[in-house]
């Protein structure tokens, strides 16, 4: 394709912005040049999906910040506010309710789109590592902004989560008053929170998703069959296997947008509390440092490590192994020592402890929201150890399984 | 409903968060349990009959302090004549929000504790939690007001729909327990009986509580009868943007072999 030639003739406002600005250029080389893999499925929506709902995320809140005050004494009343008397403020509200549990469903997605093709592997480590920082900085933004509307849940929230810093030996309880600025969870904690959910940690995902694009530009896109389209280039120089993402995947992205905003409008219009479990009851009342929430639970988003947490009982440990929960994801591009990327071409062990991982998340997920009573106790700690078995067995049961050989060219059926 | 327990695991928890709660431990599940309001926010009549309920009989102690008389009259389509007739508190204007002349003090003073503004009550707790609340009121002489209530046990709340609803009494049965090894007496509740009618029949009173009930639900959400009407709308829509988004998507990949 000769794009980059086609604005050369060009005239007007046009050549007389890509002579200032290489408008054209960009379009050409990043989209148009740009040649993903054909045989893309529905796990490769989450990524552009993801970027939405962060679109989404910044929008409405720039709108909720016009009206959100952020103090003790004011905070809970405006976000009321907001949903009674500002003008389509409910909307705007609830657009970003969601979008905190819409953010993390379709990064979860997103992420075990890479565990199941293996695109954490050679040479996307890098991605995958800029990937598990994004997500650290989404759980950061994400709890910084359940605390601002100050119900209930937020306060005891913060005081459970806040107060894990404090098992740092020697420098936590520092730490932790450092972090509040205060003695307690108070009005400087919620001043302090708000800015960095508005300004800090958004531009670190910024930059953070501007990095995991332009690594991604790098490597080229992982596909389901985990091959490079890269080793078998066609006459024009371009991998034979591969389409302009523009206009193809724009195009294709965009049918991936409407069948996402058709869930995530469905749940603003017609259960935006999503039974208690995206806006949790005790959070319609105001804090109140006298009365503690009868269960304290963070969102769901959040509940598989609050159940390795609650799993041991040594606080100290527990917030070690929920960090390695966490820290063990950052080395899966190591552990992984399979001969093919894809699930499709491994082997049965590591498609059962594929499956086991996934159950285990999901158990501990549920747990996590639950009381914990005996039976949940020991059932979180089985599926904890289910969790890090998978990391920690993956170089060997990845090395010693039959895998079937990964196919020369992609499969793609028109 | 979650069931209530000791956090006996979240001991790291109660640690550092402070006063450790411990919840009472709940009695076997009772029919009440599961009575509901089948609220209808639509219902704009049942609507306006629970704004008559709660100005005559709950805003006297209760406010509904993010709610104003004026988005009431609007949302529920009360005649502003009406509305300053019928709704208004003494003193109140009708773009005032709904605060009950009871100073927070004196509330304290004569209940031991002020009572609780409204606005998101069913928000906080669910509408069956206010449903329930209001209809399991019972004759009590160990309670200071003499009146005792099952949702919420040893509530500082008088019967004040007693009038309509007539004296109730409650029939508990007595159970030989052990919990953890002690033994423990129980009563858990078997049934209600009326023991003199009030001005309101069964049915009625419980046509009353329906419509208050549902007011509230309102009052916690003004918006939602709005929010699910329109949202028919924004799905009809995407359907058709993604059913058009689909057929070009179709188009432009048909060369791809």
């Amino acid at each position: 394709m000769a794009a980059s030639s086609d604005h050369a003739g060009k005239t007007g406002f046009r050549a007389w912005l890509n002579k200032r600005l290489p408008v054209d250029e960009f379009v050409d080389s990043q989209l148009i040049g740009y040649f993903a893999p054909k045989n893309f499925n529905i796990w490769y929506f989450f990524g552009s999906l993801a970027l939405l709902v962060f679109v989404i995320q910044i929008l409405t809140g720039i709108f909720l910040t016009m009206h959100y005050k952020p103090s003790e004494a004011a905070a809970f009343d405006s976000v009321e506010y907001i949903m009674r008397e500002v003008e389509w403020g409910w909307l705007i509200r609830y657009m970003h309710s969601t979008g905190a549990s819409f953010f993390f469903i379709v990064v979860y997605l997103h992420m075990f789109r890479a565990m199941i093709y293996g695109s954490y592997r050679a040479p996307r480590e890098l991605l995958w590592i800029l990937g598990m920082l994004l997500y650290l900085a989404l759980m950061a933004e994400a709890f910084m902004g359940y605390v601002l509307p100050w119900g209930n849940m937020s306060y005891w929230g913060a005081q459970v989560i806040v107060n894990l810093f404090g098992t740092i030996p020697v420098i936590g309880p520092g730490l932790v008053e450092w972090i509040r600025g205060d003695y307690g969870i108070a009005d400087s904690t919620l001043n302090r929170f708000f800015a960095l959910h508005v300004i800090a940690v958004p531009f670190a995902i910024a930059f953070l998703v501007l990095m995991h694009l332009v690594a991604l530009r790098q490597t080229g896109s992982n596909n389901p069959d985990g091959i490079e389209i890269k080793e078998k280039l066609g006459a024009n120089g371009k991998p034979i296997d591969g389409i302009p993402f523009h206009p193809y995947y724009t195009v294709k992205d965009i049918v991936g947008v409407g069948v996402f905003l058709i869930f995530f409008c469905g749940v603003i219009f017609f259960a935006p509390t999503f039974g208690g479990l995206f806006l949790e009851k005790p959070n319609f009342e105001p804090a109140n440092e006298l009365s503690t929430p009868q269960h304290i639970a963070p969102v769901w988003y959040f509940t598989a490590f609050y159940a390795m947490l609650r799993a041991v009982p040594d606080q100290q440990l527990g917030a070690l192994l929920m960090l390695l929960a966490i820290v063990v994801l950052f080395f899966l591009p190591w552990l992984d020592r399979s001969p093919v990327k894809s699930i499709r071409y491994k082997g049965l062990l590591s498609k059962t402890a594929l499956a086991l991982f996934v159950v285990a998340f999901v158990m501990l997920s549920y747990l996590g929201l639950q009381p914990a009573n005996d039976l949940y106790v020991i059932l979180a700690r089985v599926f904890t150890a289910i969790y890090f078995a998978f990391f920690l067995l993956m170089p060997w049961y990845t090395r010693i399984e039959k895998c079937k050989p990964a196919p020369e060219r992609v499969t793609y059926h028109a | 409903m979650r069931k209530s327990f000791v956090a006996a695991a979240l001991g790291f928890t109660l640690a550092f968060a402070g006063p450790a709660v411990f919840a009472a431990t709940e009695g076997p599940h009772a029919a009440w349990m599961d009575w509901e309001p089948g609220n209808d926010v639509s219902n704009i009549a049942s609507l306006q009959r629970g704004a008559a309920n709660f100005m005559g009989y709950c805003a006297g102690c209760h406010s509904l302090k993010y709610k104003r008389y004026s988005r009431v009259a609007k949302d529920l389509n009360i005649p502003e004549e009406q509305m300053e007739k019928l709704l208004l508190l003494p003193g109140a204007k009708k773009g005032d929000y709904i605060l009950s002349p009871m100073a927070k003090v004196d509330g304290e003073a004569w209940f031991g504790k002020a009572p609780p503004d409204l606005s998101l009550i069913t928000r906080a707790k669910g509408s069956d939690y206010v449903y329930q609340f209001l209809k399991t009121f019972y004759v009590d002489p160990k309670s200071a007001n003499g009146t005792n209530n099952l949702a919420l046990p040893n509530t500082a709340m008088p019967h004040v729909l007693s009038a309509l609803q007539g004296v109730q009494e409650a029939k508990f049965k007595v159970v030989e327990t052990v919990v953890d090894g002690q033994p423990v007496t129980e009563s858990h509740w078997e049934s209600f009986e009326l023991a003199s009618p009030g001005q309101l029949s069964p049915e009625d009173y419980d046509a009353f509580v329906r419509d208050t009930v549902n007011f509230l639900e309102y009052a916690g959400e003004p918006v939602k009868a709005k929010r699910e009407s329109l949202g028919v709308w924004v799905i009809l829509f995407l359907l058709v943007f993604t059913a058009l988004a689909y057929l070009l998507k179709q188009e432009y990949w048909k060369d791809v072999k």
